[in-house]
Formats: structure tokens, sequence, C-alpha cells
């Protein structure tokens, strides 16, 4: 066997003692297309990073194991090392000029430049763009990829899709490119679009170059991809070619082997229960299920315009008393949900509390009606930095509900600092918030501390239904077992609804007691936690195990 | 104790007390009285203070300096300039009601004993609805700037002056104290408040010794005035709104989410700036003498905006303390140094001094602005 083109030996990555990659070890050679997949955060983004050099990397300490290209170790400090050895990646996000047509763009510092006596004087610096020359290899390019861009079109007029053409005839102009990494290029692609680039790869291949292709969409990967990487938190769980594996195992392989089965909380009673008449439901423990039910919160047809988790249309109802989960990947809209239904951002449809319509598009409305949340933007929107921590827990308290004042409303009230410490400091003991005291800046607190404090400013609220979103994002292990602790303890204790928005599926599993999995801005499907981890999964993918959709397999 | 002190304080404010305390060590040998000088200090003080208080609410809702101050000095002109012009109507319809509520000694108070005090009453009560209906569209401006207020109110203040430069001449103003003497209409860039309402604070209570060896003068009513509408802006920033304000200033995704409305909160805040503005300039004419038209308010947002920074605000986070400290540093230093150095250089020099130390300190103020900022 030749060498391979790339090989990564045991690489492993510790961020400030949080391991994210450990133990990743494959091999590509030339011509081979490979297909990436896993979860959010299950260390994708982190491989690409260390293998293009990003100082991200050196700067947090480097990695563990040794990188091969052609045989020869590598060591990469920047991504312009990367690129001489031939490494091209395409990103996400988009990085290109928006106001310089796509010759100018695919070839940015790399043109075509024309002799001059001048460039023998002073450098090259000086030389004037032989744009013909520029534009038929630009459009050389762009003809690889098999799409129709006229070479003179200015980025900014361009679709989302072309912009996608032109990152990759960038990549594929530059002479040396051997290995190139694809990550997410079909997101913004119509399936017809997604089509052609999908011919355009493997037409790259035959020519030598390997690629990775990185995608949500399982179907994409199976069908273009020969070998499929699956990596579930920082480890490669599986290396096996595409043709071995379904698209649902790959999907119950991304989200956790049902071996791991722990606890699950039981499921909750399905059908709502008609209120016949207005009698309020007793705050009673929802495992007394004799109790009748009925929805403490239903949406319906529900779109929020979130930039980056736009939300479509979305309906569903969440049980008095339930701990209601909604997952689903980055940017399809299971953000948006909580934060339409809070009035953060502009939204519409119906949503009812306890059969009550909610004015929407009114943060005070919805706060006024004993509904409570903590946001995933913690320090953009769920705290004030700059302010002590029992101006943070008691502020929403004070502002909608009148709380920790002193004076007649309406005519003149000003704050209880002590009534307002006093409260600072019943959270900062209960939740076991590490701090100086009330006085100490938000801001100075760790994101786990943070979270806490986020979680006391729902609390105090004293709310009926409690939406969190994210509440263990960022934050170090053991304060996750400890937020989500007190959730359960919470609802537990005071029979509150609550709707927790997270990305890590698990989480979701062990805290919930349905689930719903939010995909491209609507629910793909809503499964009692205690469900098999692949059915999320297939969910999440967009690949609904029930309809046609699984054609692929 | 002493790393504690100079970390709460600040080197910035250390330095310039210290170079302040040496000009007052300095000034006897050069020949300039340190009792005349710190009296000098102290009205001054009470001059500006309310004006620099005024910066507090727009910073603390997160509007940042209010640049914008000429547009509540022009509201406080307008107060003054009223209050003079309707001296005597106002007089006649007070003592009026003593004469139909029948209580004689009002009479008596209204137009003798309290003239002055009442003339300068109705400069204020006169200018706040003036500032505050100002103060609503330029709130509403400074709404739709979100993120860049300082530039806009500059060029707010700056277009105000200038509009008012017209309306000065064609407002009809009829009061011979105040109208030009050759055409008998349009103010006079200048006017005289004495027997009006000259003083009126600053006498009040005032410490005057004048003798052989000791000139002090203390004006005692204005720093209690300063002091009680300093009181009063502390209180309000603890009330519920208030503290809106504050949240709206320190995040304002945060406020929102908790249901504050955040431009309604801004725009209280800019009305409240401009109002205190309106005060403020009042409270300086009846120290100072004069009222300044045209182009007189141009440049007073300066002044106040070094005062603040140089107290130790940031352009999001401004208290009592910092206008106290901020207002006695900087009139401190403009008092102190062109006398001093004048008498040493024995040239006239202060005008020019006067020009580099104050705006040297905006400078120097607003370049700490950045590491402030968030």
């Amino acid at each position: 066997m030749s060498t391979p083109l790339l090989r990564l030996d045991h690489i492993g990555k510790e961020f400030y003692g949080n391991r994210v990659l450990s133990d990743i070890t494959f091999d590509i050679s030339a011509g081979e297309i490979i297909g990436l997949v896993g979860e959010n955060g299950a260390g994708k983004s982190t491989l690409l990073n260390i293998l293009f050099g990003m100082p991200v990397i050196s700067s947090t300490g480097g990695h563990e194991g040794t990188i091969q290209i052609d045989g020869k170790t590598v060591h990469f400090t920047s991504p312009n090392q990367a690129l001489a050895h031939g490494i091209g990646m395409v990103h996400q996000e988009f990085s290109l000029i928006p106001g310089f047509t796509a010759t100018e763009n695919i070839l940015l510092n790399r043109e075509v430049l024309n002799d001059s006596s001048m460039s023998y004087i002073f450098s090259d610096r000086v030389s004037t763009l032989n744009r013909t020359a520029m534009n038929d290899r630009a459009r050389a390019a762009i003809n690889t990829l098999g799409v129709d861009i006229s070479p003179d079109m200015v980025v900014s007029e361009m679709p989302v899709g072309y912009k996608q053409f032109i990152e990759i005839a960038r990549e594929i102009d530059r002479k040396n490119t051997r290995l190139l990494f694809l990550d997410e290029p079909t997101a913004v692609l119509t399936e017809q679009e997604a089509e052609i680039l999908i011919i355009a790869l493997q037409k790259l291949a035959k020519k030598g170059i390997a690629i990775v292709f990185i995608s949500h969409r399982l179907s994409e990967v199976k069908q273009l991809c020969s070998r499929i990487l699956v990596l579930r938190d920082g480890r490669l769980v599986t290396d096996q070619p595409a043709t071995e594996l379904t698209t649902r195992q790959i999907a119950s392989l991304m989200v956790g082997r049902e071996s791991e089965r722990r606890e699950v909380p039981p499921e909750f009673p399905e059908e709502p229960v008609e209120v016949s008449n207005a009698t309020e439901v007793l705050e009673s423990s929802p495992k007394k299920k004799k109790k009748k039910i009925r929805p403490a919160l239903k949406v319906e047809h529900l779109w929020v315009d979130m930039p980056g988790e736009t939300v479509r249309d979305v309906s569903f109802e969440v049980m008095k008393g339930e701990i209601f989960g909604i997952g689903g990947l980055a940017g399809h809209g299971k953000l948006g949900i909580p934060n339409g239904i809070m009035g953060l951002y502009p939204s519409g449809g119906k949503v009812l509390l306890k059969g009550r319509k909610l004015t929407l598009n009114k943060p005070r409305a919805a706060l006024g009606r004993k509904m409570a949340f903590v946001s995933e933007d913690r320090r953009g929107v769920g705290l004030l930095l700059d302010e002590p921590l029992d101006w943070n827990i008691t502020f929403t308290a004070m502002q909608t509900q009148g709380r920790f004042l002193l004076g007649i409303p309406y005519i003149f009230q000003m704050r209880n600092e002590h009534a307002m410490k006093k409260e600072a400091r019943k959270f900062i003991d209960s939740l076991g918030i590490k701090c100086t005291g009330p006085n100490q800046l938000a801001g100075e607190l760790s994101g786990g501390n943070q979270q806490k404090v986020c979680l006391a400013k729902a609390f105090v609220l004293r709310p009926d239904v409690l939406l969190i979103c994210e509440p263990t994002r960022g934050i170090d292990i053991g304060a996750k077992t400890l937020v989500l602790d007190t959730l359960k303890e919470y609802n537990r204790e005071n029979g509150t609804t609550i709707i927790i928005t997270s990305s890590e599926l698990e989480e979701l599993r062990s805290v919930c007691n349905r689930v719903a999995i939010v995909d491209e801005g609507r629910i793909a499907g809503i499964l009692p936690a205690s469900s098999p981890a692949e059915e999320f999964g297939m969910l999440m993918m967009g690949e609904k195990p029930r309809t046609g959709l699984s054609a692929t397999e | 104790m002493i790393s504690r002190f100079i970390q709460n304080a600040g080197w910035p404010r250390i330095i310039i007390a210290l170079f302040l305390l040496g000009l007052f060590i300095a000034a006897p040998f050069v020949g300039v009285r340190v009792d005349t000088s710190l009296s000098n200090t102290l009205v001054r003080f009470g001059m500006n203070g309310v004006m620099v208080l005024a910066m507090i609410p727009m910073v603390q809702a997160g509007c940042g300096l209010n640049f914008g101050l000429p547009l509540g000095i022009i509201a406080g002109l307008l107060g003054a300039t009223l209050s003079i012009e309707w001296n005597t109507e106002i007089l006649a319809w007070l003592s009026g009601l003593g004469t139909q509520y029948k209580i004689s000694w009002l009479n008596e108070i209204f137009v003798t004993t309290w003239r002055e005090p009442l003339g300068f009453a109705s400069a204020i009560i006169i200018a706040i609805p003036i500032a505050a209906i100002l103060g609503w569209f330029y709130g509403k401006l400074l709404n739709r700037v979100k993120g860049d207020e300082m530039m806009i109110a500059t060029y707010v203040g700056f277009s105000s002056v200038s509009f008012m430069c017209i309306a000065w001449l064609l407002l009809p103003y009829k009061h011979p104290t105040m109208v030009w003497g050759y055409a008998g209409k349009g103010l006079r860039t200048t006017i005289s408040v004495e027997g009006y309402w000259l003083h009126v604070l600053s006498d009040s209570l005032a410490l005057n010794i004048q003798t052989e060896d000791i000139h002090l003068y203390i004006p005692t009513g204005m720093l209690i005035f300063f002091a009680v509408m300093a009181i009063l802006v502390w209180i309000f920033m603890r009330t519920k709104t208030g503290t809106a304000m504050t949240a709206v200033g320190s995040n304002p995704e945060f406020a929102r989410a908790s249901g504050v409305n955040v431009d309604r909160m801004r725009t209280i805040s800019v009305m409240m700036s401009t109002v205190l503005g309106a005060v403020g300039i009042i409270v300086y004419e009846q120290s100072f003498g004069f009222i300044q038209l045209y182009m007189g308010p141009f440049y007073m947002a300066l002044p106040a905006v070094a005062s603040i920074l140089l107290g130790g605000a940031s352009v999001n986070k401004a208290g009592i303390l910092n206008v106290i400290v901020g207002t006695f540093l900087f009139q401190g230093i403009l008092t102190m140094t062109p006398s001093v150095i004048n008498s040493y250089l024995q040239t006239d020099m202060s005008e020019v001094i006067r020009l580099i130390v104050s705006n040297g300190m905006i400078l120097y103020a607003l370049t700490r602005k950045v590491r402030a900022g968030r």
C-alpha cells in the first residue's frame, strides 16, 4: 500500500482542561472522498482547525498526536503553511469580498500579472493585471464545477448558492491543492445545486484531489463519499466504507449507542385533557397522574424571524408540570421558538398560555403572564455584566412584578437594596453560586456560576412556565449536572412547566419527558424521551423514518 | 490601604489633584492669593455643577455623553430671557393672587422682598417644559442612531445653536434691557440679569469675608442648590425607573428581555439631561451676571463632558461622586493654571492657556473612553 496523502495519528485536543478530541487516527489517500459526520460539538471544527493550523490551536497549547503528509510529519502553526502543503478549505461562512467580481475573488492574491519595465525596477507590486488571462482561469475553475457563472459577476449580487461555488472554485484554482475540506457546503444550496456540486466533487476526486466532506445531510454523504467517519464526543466511533452503513446506522452512531441507556424520566401522559370548567388545576406534582392535566402552553403555527434560527411553522403542546425538550441541529430554528414566544424577535402565529392567548412581540406581556426565560446568549442577553449580582437576580422581578421596591406604586418607588441583597444571598446559598457576595459584578463569575445566576433570575419570578435555552452551553461537566439537577428539582417541587432547548440531545433525553426535534424551522417529530436514540438522530437529519425519504438506504 | 485608595480613586485623578495642590502651593510665590483662588474655584464649581450633573442620566441610559447640552442650555436661555421679558407681568399676577385671596402680606413679599428669587424661579419654571419638549424630540432622534449618539448629539448641539442665532433676532422680545437699542428689536448678545436675579443663589447664606488679610467668598446658597439637585438625581437613579435606565445603559438586550421599554427609558434620560442642562445654565447665569446668547452655548458642552470624564466616569457609567470630583478638579485647574502661570510668565496668556488646558483635558478624557467602553 502506498503512503497515504494525509495521515492523522492519535490526534487529541484539550481546551482549558475540557477535552474535545481524543485519539483520532485515520488516513486519506489521493482521490478519495471521505464523509465526516457528527453532531454539533462532536469536535469537527476543532479537527479542521488543527489540520489547518489555526492560531486558536497553538495559542491554547497545541494538540496531541502527529499529522503526516506524504509520510512526512508536518506541524502547521498558521493557515498559510497548510495552504502551501496543498490543503484547501471551504468554510461554512463565506470569506469573499462582496464588491469584487467572481474572477477577482477566485484569483485574489494569485492574480495573473503583465510584465512591465516597472516591475523590474520595483517589484511585482506595481505590475498591472492581465484581465483576460485571469478571466480565462476563473472560467476554467468555474467550469470544472459544472456551473454557469459569469466571471464578471459581482459577488454581492450573487445568490448564496453561487457564492458557495465561487469559494470552491477559488480552492480548485490553486494549482497545488491536493486535499480539500468542505464544511457543510450544501447547507445553503438548493437540491439541484447540491446535485451539481456533488457531481463536480466527484470529477475533482477523479483528478486525484482528496476531499473531506462535512455535512448534516446524510443521504448526500452516503451518495458522494466512499468512506464515512463518525465523530462523537471527540472520538472517532466509526471508519467504514459508505456502502456498509445505512443512514439509520449513521444517525444512531452520531447520537449515541443504546447500550449507554440510563434512567430516563417517565413518559408524560400524552393526551391533553380538556378542562371542563375553568377551575385552576392544583399546583401538584406531575407524578400524580390522576389529576386532570391540561396544556400549560399551546403553540400553533408559530413563525419567528430570528437571524440564523428562523422558525417557519411550529405547533406543539406542553402539559402542565412537564419538562419538554426542544432539540435539533444548530441553525434549524430550535432557539427561535423560545425567543419568539418571549417576544424577543418578531414572530407570528398563536400561543396559548393556560388557554388564554398570549400577546406576541412584547417581552413584558410574556413576563407578565408568569413566564420566565433564560437566554442562550448568557453574556449578551442574560446578564448585566457590569452590575452586581443582586441587580442581575432581582431586576426582572422588580420591573415586571414590582417587587424589591419601597414606596407607592406608579408614584414613587425606590429600590429596596436590603431586600435585593437578601434575595440574592438566598439564591447564592441554595444554588451554590461561587462568588464574594451579592455585590460582586456578574461579569467576574465563571460560566457555570453565571448560568446559575441566570437561573436564579428566572426562579425569582416564580414562573408557571420556564423557558430555558442551552442551559449547559459553555460550562464544565460538574456545573452541567448541577444545573440540570436544579431544574429537575425545581420542576418537582413547584410543578413548574419547563421547556428546555438544547443542542445536546443526551442532555434533553435525561431530563425531559418528551423531546421535540426541530428541522429547518419545522417540528420533525415529538418523541418520548425513552425512544431509541437513532429515532431522534433520524429526525435531526431530516430523514423521517416513517416517510419515503429513507429511500437512500 | 494606600494602594487601595489609589486603585479606587484612579491614577489620573490623583495626578491632577496633586497638580492642583501644587498650583495652590505655588500661588503665593508668584503673587496669587490662595483665598481668592479658592473662592473662585468654589464659585466656578457651583456655577458648572448642575450642567455636569446633566451628563448622568444619559450616560447611565447608554446614550453616551451629552454633547447636545447646548439644546438644554437654549431652553434655559429661553426661560431666562422670558422671565425678564414677563417679569412685571408675572409679579403683577402673583400680587393679584394676593389681593384676590385678601392676604396683604403676600403682596409685599411678591413685589418687594421675593422679587428676585421669584424671577429666578420663574426662569426655571418656564425653562423646564421647553427643555422637556426639546429633549423629547432629541431623545427620539437619538433612538434612531443607536451607537452613534455622541457624534449626532454634537451636531444637534451645534445646529440648534445656529438655529437660535436666527431666532434670537426674530423672536418678538420687547423688553428694553434686552433688545438692541438702535432697532428696538432683536436680543443683544449679552444681557445683564442685574436687577432681576443677579446672585440670588450665590449671595444667599453666602460667607463673605473681605478684610485686609482675607478675601474669602463662599457661595453657600448656590452650593446648597447644587447639592439638592445632586440628591434629586441620586434619588431618581435609585427609583424603579432609574434602575431600569441603568440596566438599559448596562445591557439594552437584558433590559428588553426583562420587559423594559428601552427606547422609552432612553428618551426619559435625554429629557432629564436636557432639563438639567436648562436649570444648570440659569444657575450659571445668576452667578455670572449675564445671559450670553447667540454663540454663547456653542462650546458649553465640552467643559461639562471633560469634567465628568475627569471625575472618573466612563461613557456608560457615571455617578454623583464623579460629578463632584470632576467638576472641582476641572474648574480648579481652569482657575489656577492661567492665574499662576500668567503671573509667572508676566504676560497675558490666560485665554490661550485656558483653551489648551480645557481642550487637552477633553482629549485626555476621551482617550480613556476606549478602555471604558464595552
